[in-house]
């Protein structure tokens, strides 16, 4: 400011510049939820904006850290108390063994194909978003350690949710209480076939389009069915914790608690390696969605 | 924005321009301050703390709009936006446009605000935040990143209040920008 200051407003007016803007906004808005040019850009900042996000988290890492130290001080009983654990483990993983001895020869019996093995990747849940109403996390992995798009996470109890998008050096996972997310699941009680969506509140996820005469009860363990391709089968997804039924609807009320430390956990599993040709996770809820309608005599929409 | 020319306020009203003038920060300063803020932002992860933790870089982005409002305009504000879009996992433009509307505010008070002390400027703040937080979760609610909780508002509140801390903070860093031997 070496000249003369100028006093009054230079420029176009302010209201001028917000209409500019928001115009813009919208217009990015619109772009993003439309196309996929928007999170290219998304993809840099990211890489730009992760060094300071690791400054940010750099005070937290020294406090985990220091709290390991003290943990380890305690390690010697630790040691004693998981080789006990792994003795009774041991005789588990024998008897499991030898079921998956069982189960290859009845499946090659069956002519059934295989189920693939997926290789897991461990991540660290770097930061949920900085919104609480908004259920995604952040790995610290990214399409570096070979993760994409459509993989699954999972945690030591159950499935936690999908990775919805890869930066190189991070990803982000949508929580299977996300509102809109759909996992194919069965009761693993009697193998009845359904979808389990998010509730979009905080550890809650609904069965809908379940009549009222179905056969569930509360405690019915809901695992993963497998049908559609994207999760595999046979991992815990819900309990049912709540069946309301409401006689002026068709359907009852059905919600669960994921058994999975959605918010929780600091590592998760990666299932990387997902059969090939399945990327597209809403379109095969979709189809799945239709599928369990029609095996329940719903008219579909 | 005409100012009715009361004695009184006229007075302050140069007064306050020739602070201005006195204290112009530089632009490294109020760029330092907006990554500071951002990192802020970064900081925590957990839920509870995250529904009454303000959104700090609004609070920045509010401060230097109503002290500079001409080294920190409107673009300022919308690409600091697009950054917080980038980081959060909100949609593209969201943060952007409510941004860019705190700074319109500012932009249009920030004259009556400056006559204020910090601590009397907290209601006019709160409005600004409360009305941009809605404007927020209207959106986010619209193309359904959020669903919709009043709690979301619980921010600006928080936002609201630390808000002289903000300020006093920053214009401190200010006079010491100006004149170093100060402290």
């Amino acid at each position: 400011m070496s000249t003369s200051p100028r006093f009054f407003a230079s420029g176009p007016s302010p209201l001028a510049r917000l209409f500019l803007y928001a115009l813009l906004s919208v217009f990015l808005m619109i772009a993003d939820k439309h196309t996929d040019h928007v999170s290219e850009l998304r993809r840099v900042i990211g890489l730009v904006v992760s060094p300071l996000q690791k400054l940010a988290y750099a005070p937290f890492q020294l406090y985990d850290e220091l709290e390991q130290y003290f943990a380890n001080l305690s390690l010697i009983e630790e040691i004693a108390q998981l080789r006990q654990t792994h003795l009774r483990n041991r005789y588990k993983l024998y008897q499991l063994h030898a079921l998956t001895v069982e189960n290859q020869h009845l499946h090659a019996l069956l002519g059934a194909t295989e189920q693939s093995q997926f290789r897991t990747v461990l991540a660290e849940i770097m930061s949920t978003p900085r919104n609480p109403f908004n259920r995604k996390i952040i790995l610290n992995k990214g399409s570096s350690s070979d993760i994409r798009e459509g993989h699954i996470v999972i945690d030591n109890l159950g499935v936690i949710g999908q990775v919805t998008k890869v930066y190189p050096l991070t990803a982000e996972v949508t929580l299977i209480t996300d509102k809109g997310h759909t996992v194919p699941v069965r009761i693993a009680r009697n193998a009845i076939n359904t979808v389990i969506s998010g509730a979009g509140r905080n550890n809650e996820l609904e069965l809908q389009f379940f009549s009222v005469n179905t056969d569930i009860q509360l405690g019915d363990l809901l695992v993963t069915s497998g049908i559609g391709g994207v999760y595999p089968s046979g991992l815990p997804v819900g309990r049912v914790t709540l069946i309301e039924h409401d006689k002026s609807m068709q359907f009852a009320h059905i919600i669960c608690t994921p058994v999975a430390g959605v918010d929780r956990h600091r590592y998760v599993l990666v299932l990387v390696d997902l059969p090939p040709g399945i990327t597209q996770p809403a379109e095969i809820s979709d189809s799945h969605a239709n599928q369990t309608n029609q095996q329940q005599n719903i008219p579909s929409r | 924005m005409p100012i009715k020319p009361t004695s009184n306020k006229t007075f302050h009203h140069g007064d306050l321009l020739e602070q201005e003038l006195q204290l112009s920060a530089s632009r490294p300063l109020i760029y330092l301050s907006l990554v500071a803020a951002l990192m802020l932002n970064l900081m925590v992860s957990d839920n509870i703390i995250l529904l009454v933790r303000p959104d700090f870089v609004a609070l920045t982005i509010l401060y230097w709009s109503i002290h500079q409002p001409r080294q920190s305009g409107m673009s300022l504000a919308f690409v600091s936006g697009i950054i917080m879009d980038a980081v959060n996992t909100s949609i593209m433009g969201q943060h952007a446009l409510v941004y860019c509307l705190i700074t319109f505010f500012a932009l249009l008070f920030y004259r009556r605000l400056r006559m204020f002390s910090v601590f009397r400027q907290i209601p006019a703040i709160l409005w600004i935040l409360l009305l941009a937080q809605i404007i927020q979760l209207l959106i986010g609610t619209l193309t359904g990143t959020y669903s919709p909780d009043w709690r979301i508002l619980l921010t600006s509140v928080s936002g609201g209040l630390l808000w002289s801390f903000v300020a006093i903070m920053l214009t401190s860093l200010r006079k010491q920008e100006i004149d170093p031997d100060e402290l």
